[in-house]
């Protein structure tokens, strides 16, 4: 029987703001377990929550980035249950009134536009980390830091609109440049600032009822995500085809065995008696602060994308690429603001540089080489001075060492030799020392003009200019 | 009766308590009389009154995105049963 698989994605972003959601704790990562901490995010009897203010501005933005209907009433409501992570004893999200719902978002599928429907975005704060082994400490304890306790989180929910774990991670990746575009959430899926749940069930092609759910956790890269939802497709059908059932339960990826694993028994039933939190009032964003929001909106992912093929004339490809980080396009743009060829750019940057970027896992931010820099670069190889294929030895110098491309050529005596006299020489020793070569190409095969050029090219270090070497080479054989 | 012991006995679990089979049925008995009340609040006419979880009507209170200082680690941990490593340390979680 032919199945297809239901995925909806619940995704949570850590929000870039300062300080906490509802006290004035910083939210920086790495501190010394509980120093950020305080009465409020320590859940202590009788203190008051106060929203921060950008929370809502970075939820709002979000949600109109995501095309979806910003609520003009929004409720906070206690999400009631016991865990060492939550002080509390319960979660301060939205359940009933969330900030934004019914939006959507695009997805790019080879060449086809995908649409996957927002069910809602909201607010709540994220609870503590716990460490199963800290070190020289007792063993058969588990330890809790509340540094995490109360940093803003989005939650973002799709429409079960998606139908494989490749589906998932695009649609992953388009969210996550849209959240890093709009300066909400830094998308660092390592650290945790980016996480993603999934629901997913299974049933055979044609029939209208959804099959019973698995919730998948624990997927921390676009990887993961594509081999944990594809493992529990197989998995699923493979129970059904038994006459088995799915049993509605949570699920962890290990990554290291690729598989999901049931956590069966280590929940109790979930039973949170969800209520509006008295402690906060309720939010009423109005049209003008809504608007206003808006109208100041940074041009998105796909808007640049769009502009990027029509103002620069390049194929998609290409502009989807440079359009996936602010940074990588604004540095593109830079680098055709002074030299005003984009596809040679686009190319240079697609290339070239992506390669070494990738190599040391690097982002574009802390890429060595500035726009001012490259550009350089192209302006040194335009004049001729350097070859194309010398000009990739100087700009992986300029990445190693940081230096200009003109010290480079200038100290490695890089300069193309485009002197025909020169070259005319070389030829004539490289002709002299193969008589058989030439003998060859004189009878019809053309094929050795390779040879000779590559000779040519030893002998010079590749400095030769090759279209001068051509054209000499070209006369000396005929005669 | 509006609630039974059964739905005592769970909301118990979900709050972590143990009762005594007494303490059981006194709780039953009285939950089930404040349920009773509601039927008494029932009888006021509430057509024309929005629901709400306020007593007054507040909306949009803020704060701005400013950093304080957290409190000292030591007043953090004061309240913790046990600690450890500047951690609370609790029952171990199994993951």
């Amino acid at each position: 029987m032919e199945y297809e698989a239901i995925i909806g994605l619940e995704v949570h972003a850590q929000l870039l703001t300062k300080s906490k959601i509802f006290c004035s704790c910083t939210t920086q990562f790495g501190a010394s377990p509980n120093t950020n901490t305080c009465p409020v995010c320590l859940g202590m009897p009788g203190v008051l929550p106060v929203l921060n203010k950008k929370v809502v501005e970075c939820a709002i933005k979000t949600g109109l980035a995501l095309k979806c209907e910003v609520a003009p009433y929004s409720v906070f409501a206690r999400k009631n249950y016991f865990y060492p992570d939550l002080p509390k004893g319960y979660q301060i999200s939205q359940y009933e009134h969330p900030l934004a719902k019914n939006g959507y978002l695009d997805i790019e599928l080879e060449g086809t536009v995908k649409r996957i429907g927002i069910t809602r975005v909201h607010m709540e704060e994220d609870a503590g980390k716990l460490m199963h082994e800290i070190e020289g400490a007792v063993t058969g304890y588990s330890y809790v830091d509340f540094n995490r306790t109360g940093v803003p989180l989005l939650e973002i929910v799709s429409e079960p609109d998606i139908r494989s774990g490749e589906e998932a991670s695009i649609y992953l990746q388009t969210l996550r440049s849209i959240l890093r575009y709009l300066e909400v959430c830094d998308g660092n899926m390592e650290e945790g600032s980016l996480r993603c749940d999934a629901n997913i069930s299974v049933r055979p092609k044609g029939q209208k009822e959804f099959g019973t759910r698995a919730e998948l956790k624990n997927m921390n890269s676009f990887k993961f995500v594509r081999m944990a939802l594809d493992y529990e497709i197989e998995r699923q059908i493979e129970v059904l085809e038994e006459g088995g059932t799915i049993l509605q339960e949570a699920r962890l990826f290990d990554s290291k065995q690729g598989i999901t694993i049931s956590m069966r028994g280590k929940e109790e039933a979930h039973d949170y008696r969800y209520f509006p939190d008295p402690d906060l009032v309720p939010i009423e964003p109005g049209k003008d602060w809504v608007e206003e929001i808006k109208a100041a909106l940074p041009e998105l992912p796909q808007q640049k994308k769009e502009r990027f093929t029509r103002d620069y004339s390049l194929p998609e490809y290409d502009s989807r690429i440079l359009s996936t980080s602010k940074a990588l396009a604004d540095y593109f743009e830079e680098c055709v603001r002074l030299f005003p060829q984009p596809k040679a750019v686009s190319n240079w940057i697609m290339s070239e540089l992506l390669r070494l970027l990738k190599k040391d896992n690097r982002e574009i931010e802390e890429c060595p080489v500035s726009p001012q820099q490259l550009a350089a670069l192209f302006h040194v190889m335009d004049k001729g001075t350097i070859s194309g294929k010398i000009a990739k030895q100087v700009f992986e110098e300029m990445y190693e060492t940081g230096s200009s491309a003109e010290d480079i050529v200038r100290k490695k005596g890089l300069t193309q030799v485009s002197d025909g006299a020169e070259i005319e020489t070389i030829i004539a020793k490289v002709l002299a020392a193969n008589p058989d070569g030439v003998e060859k190409y004189r009878n019809g095969n053309t094929k050795v003009f390779g040879f000779f050029v590559g000779e040519v090219m030893k002998e010079t270090k590749g400095k030769a200019n090759p279209k001068i070497v051509n054209q000499i080479l070209q006369e000396k054989l005929k005669t | 009766m509006k609630i039974s012991r059964d739905q005592v006995e769970h909301i118990a679990l979900l709050a972590r308590l143990e009762f005594s089979e007494k303490e059981l049925e006194a709780f039953t008995r009285q939950m089930d009389n404040i349920l009773t009340y509601f039927d008494k609040l029932k009888e006021v006419d509430t057509t024309l009154v929005e629901p709400t979880s306020h007593a007054i009507r507040v909306t949009n209170v803020f704060r701005e995105d400013e950093v304080k200082k957290s409190i000292a680690l030591d007043l953090s941990l004061k309240n913790a049963p046990e600690q450890e490593g500047n951690c609370f340390r609790v029952p171990k979680i199994i993951e």
